[in-house]
């Protein structure tokens, strides 16, 4: 193999499987070890920098980084990021000083943004401070989006989304709530810059099997359900509810069932319960409230009787798998299964829906009506419009429409700089030693080994019966610290450098993970069978130095590497040094310099 | 301070037949300079301890004072072990394997333990074949109070603070077969790939056997002038054989290329495979080791790899004819038979 590149950010940055996993890159070492420190302000900041809502993602993000965590490959469980996040933001400071604060010098442009949800508001939050006049539309009376209207508020606390939803509305974003926005030729013709069209995918799926129209006033839609019970629209349901779908929004649906009056909640899925899409944590915090998931079913149609909902019938199926390893459902047999329900919601996907975009715009759509964007710039085939969130490839999440508001912006502010879109500004990176002494590393290189700790819930009896109290009390400060202990610093890198290697094996005697071995040279799947213990993760790199005075070459297999430092420790000729890597991804603020 | 090895392993660790891992056979971390060419021995030994499936009570580690007679402490954590008295291990080991010949007896010396203070030991216990592996972590220098030369430090090496050495080099290698030691091996602390072999050969071997590695000490004698420096032991290194130690007799698949091949079948039906490279050198004959090591000497090389071995050695058990039951695991019956036994015995010499 060529020597590693260390140079290329890159290679270091994929050894921080959390930031490299996050799709807004939050530097997730770097604020825990600040959360450690106490310094949530600090912790808050840097949150807010990359993913704009740590408050909000703190209680309610899909937590792509915990799959990816390190500790996860050495013991049971990930760091706990997600609520380490929340710890941060419920003990902050004062963070509004370290904000932008306006009025900013006006640079003459004006920026619309249709929809006010994650990715818009990140756009905002980027453009404004460099003077462009943003005005933010959105058919709701408050901005937020599917913030608002899709995460129910035992998950997440209306102060805690209008607080950060307000940091940005307080850049001076013009504001234009209760409008929905019905055609984009109409915004186009009055002369802004730049649109970013943010409206998510607002249509719910329906499920189209017999009995649909007859028993329509019990049937809803999950998405406008909840949406019309955050809006306060709706405030019951009948005793018995049947949920149909396995994602995270039936999980929303069926918990706030339980507490608008449904007794006996069911959530009936038609896959495997372990291949539902819905969090594992989000089950099992609805199956804590009674309600039980009953997989294998599929609905086969509803049960009326005298012109109302009495329930519905649903055919057995088993999982088989093919060859390639995709699924069927397979009838096992026997007589369909009725289960009774006075209400259903549909909560089985989402689907964008543009009606309000004119196809002569210019705007290119594909054939499933979906518009053509870049994936890096998230330009639209329009110069003026771009896209981003679930608008623009289909329903993810709240940090990956976060992610997409970042990149957007730096687009916009490209285009309206007349600079190429396509030259993308480079991360910020820092590689510093880490070393003050023998045996001191100015980072906790010490690693603990408790597991991971439970966050306190608050009692389900006060939970259910007030759909506004909050379930996750999150961690108080002292646990908070015993978690973010667990972390294992893997920004904190290992950093070889040949020329000072006097190939005396004592980093390869001391690794506690057999990480590092010194052999001769080999392609790399060759060389991937010749360390120590074999490297059969081929998702983690291999760093390979040149070769040695002996014609060797060190060979490190990042995969489980503790980050602990014994290499560098016991290395006398300090050829391996322990480096905080910090990478940040650049925002549109610094983007033409 | 934050010097802890963390208790988390690969979780790929392969087991032995015994269902153990590696890390069953490590010690307490290492408090030796960073770089110590002892711990890449210990490390050895462990890997050699794991890869025979060595039950580790069934081991005692022994050793007197200095750098290279801490290391017990920093392999087979759960082995027996004795740190004995300075240049006294030795004796110490012969009591011990007097007493219980069912246990594996692992010395570990360094230069000035072996080579000064020791000496008088040293010399006996090979004169006396006990069955043991006498493992000697040879840097040359007195590490332990600030690298003064020791009695293995060659003539004209310079230490460093730049006095060159005036006296001759103890050799003990030469030393070891001159006075009949039945496996004599050399090594380095830097090559594994050599050292691990021949310490699962020296623990197999039926009477006492001694290797001699040079073990560089980082912090005293790794200077350019030193004779023990990483630099110039790898350039000066010369190997007799590569060795792979078998442990049962199956057929021989290894492809070493040219040159001759050579097995030493020993008593257990185990062999050592040899793929000699130094010519005109015979394993199994005292002359021709010796005259290798001088040879190698006399062209300033360092020879290492098995030097001599005698598979057909008689232990000091068997030269005693001590009971086949280890002594501690006879009664106080068969031990002190009484004084009705001790009056028959007395009554045969009158």
């Amino acid at each position: 193999m060529k020597p590693t590149d260390i140079k290329d950010p890159e290679y270091f940055h994929k050894v921080v499987d959390c930031q490299y996993a996050c799709p807004a890159h939050t530097p997730v070492p770097e604020y825990i070890r600040l959360i450690a420190e106490q310094k949530y302000t600090e912790a808050y900041m840097i949150n807010w920098d990359s993913n704009v809502f740590p408050g909000v993602l703190g209680r309610t993000c899909d937590r792509p980084c915990e799959p990816a965590c390190r500790r996860g490959r050495v013991e049971e469980e990930p760091v706990a990021i997600c609520r380490l996040k929340r710890v941060a933001a419920d003990n902050k400071g004062d963070v509004k000083q370290h904000m932008p604060k306006g009025p900013f010098k006006a640079n003459g442009k004006k920026i619309a943004l249709i929809g006010a949800g994650p990715a818009s508001l990140t756009v905002a939050r980027d453009l404004a401070p460099l003077g462009y006049e943003i005005h933010l539309y959105d058919e709701q009376k408050l901005g937020g989006g599917f913030m608002r209207s899709q995460i129910p508020s035992f998950r997440l606390p209306e102060t805690v989304l209008n607080e950060e939803v307000n940091y940005i509305l307080d850049l001076g974003i013009h504001t234009h709530f209760n409008s929905f926005v019905s055609s984009l030729k109409d915004t186009l013709s009055k002369d802004y810059d730049s649109i970013f069209v943010g409206t998510g995918a607002p249509r719910g799926r329906d499920l189209d099997i017999p009995g649909r129209k007859e028993a329509a006033a019990n049937i809803h839609i999950g998405i406008d359900w909840l949406s019309s019970v955050a809006f306060e629209h709706t405030s019951k349901i009948g005793k018995k509810v049947i949920v149909l779908g396995g994602g995270n929004t039936a999980m929303d649906c069926c918990r706030t069932s339980r507490r608008l009056g449904g007794e006996e909640v069911k959530v009936i899925v038609r896959s495997p319960f372990a291949e539902m899409k819905a969090s594992p944590w989000e089950k099992e915090d609805a199956m804590h409230e009674d309600i039980p998931i009953i997989e294998n079913h599929v609905p086969k149609n509803f049960v009326i009787e005298n012109g109302k909902l009495r329930g519905m019938n649903f055919e057995k199926v088993k999982a088989v798998y093919d060859d390639k390893g995709k699924r069927q459902l397979v009838p096992v047999g026997g007589p369909d299964v009725f289960f009774e329900a006075d209400d259903v919601l549909v909560a089985i996907g989402q689907e964008n829906s543009f009606p309000w975009i004119e196809r002569d715009l210019g705007i290119e759509f594909d054939k499933w009506g979906m518009p053509v964007v870049d994936a890096i710039t998230f330009a639209s085939t329009h110069p003026k419009v771009f896209f981003g969130g679930d608008a623009a490839f289909g329903p993810k999440n709240v940090i990956t429409a976060v992610a997409h508001g970042h990149q957007a912006a730096i687009s916009i502010h490209l285009a309206n700089e007349k600079k190429d879109m396509k030259k993308r500004p480079s991360p910020f990176v820092n590689l510093i030693s880490q070393k003050m002494g023998i045996h001191e590393w100015s980072y906790d290189s010490a690693v603990v080994e408790d597991v991971r700790y439970i966050v306190p819930q608050a009692d389900k009896k006060l939970t259910l019966t007030n759909r506004k109290k909050e379930v996750e009390l999150g961690f108080d400060v002292s646990t908070g610290f015993k978690e973010a202990e667990r972390c294992l610093n893997c920004d904190v890198q290992t950093v070889f450098t040949t020329s000072k290697c006097i190939e005396c094996d004592a980093c390869m005697d001391i690794c506690p993970t057999a990480c590092i071995s010194f052999i001769d040279n080999a392609d790399e799947t060759d060389l991937r069978e010749m360390l120590k213990i074999p490297a059969h993760n081929k998702t983690q790199d291999l760093y390979v130095s040149d070769a040695l005075p002996t014609k060797r070459v060190m060979v490190k297999d990042e995969n489980v590497c503790l980050h602990c430092g014994l290499c560098a420790e016991r290395c006398p000729t300090s050829a391996w040094d322990m480096q905080k890597f910090f990478y940040n991804v650049t925002k549109a603020e610094k983007a033409c310099q | 301070m934050t010097y802890i090895r963390p208790k988390f392993r690969h979780p790929e660790m392969p087991k032995n037949k015994l269902g153990y891992t590696l890390n069953y056979y490590e010690g307490a971390l290492s408090t030796l300079c960073a770089g110590c060419g002892h711990d890449s021995i210990s490390a050895a030994i462990v890997q050699a301890a794991y890869e025979m499936n060595i039950e580790p009570h069934k081991l005692a580690k022994l050793s007197g004072i200095g750098c290279s007679s801490k290391t017990p402490a920093y392999f087979l954590s759960n082995s027996h072990g004795f740190n004995s008295v300075h240049g006294r291990m030795p004796s110490v080991a012969t009591g011990a394997n007097l007493a219980n010949r069912d246990l594996i007896y692992f010395g570990v010396s360094g230069d000035g333990d072996t080579a000064s203070i020791g000496m008088g030991q040293f010399v006996h216990v090979i004169r006396r074949n006990l069955k043991m592996v006498y493992i000697v972590m040879n840097n040359g220098c007195y590490g332990l109070t600030k690298g003064q030369d020791s009695a293995t430090a060659d003539e004209g090496s310079k230490n460093k603070s730049g006095n060159v050495n005036l006296f001759q080099s103890i050799d003990l290698s030469s030393l070891a077969i001159e006075l009949g030691a039945s496996f004599v091996a050399q090594s380095f602390s830097g090559d594994k790939t050599q050292l691990i072999p021949l310490i699962k050969a020296a623990i197999n071997h039926p009477g006492f056997s001694f290797i001699n590695v040079i073990s560089p000490c980082v912090t005293f004698n790794n200077n350019v002038g030193s004779t023990k420096s990483y630099d110039f032991v790898r350039e000066h290194v010369e190997a007799t054989a590569t060795v792979d130690f078998v442990p049962e007799m199956k057929e021989i698949t290894v492809d070493y290329g040219k040159g001759t091949q050579k097995q030493v079948k020993m008593h257990d039906g185990s062999s050592i495979q040899l793929h000699k490279l130094a010519e005109g050198w015979d394993p199994m004959n005292r002359l021709s080791a010796i005259n290798a090591v001088q040879n190698a000497r006399a062209k300033n090389e360092i020879l290492t790899g098995l030097l001599y071995i005698d598979p057909e050695t008689r232990d000091l058990h068997h030269l005693l004819q001590t009971s086949d039951t280890a002594l501690n695991a006879l009664g106080k019956e068969q031990l002190c038979p009484g004084s009705a036994v001790l009056k028959e015995l007395n009554d045969e010499f009158r």
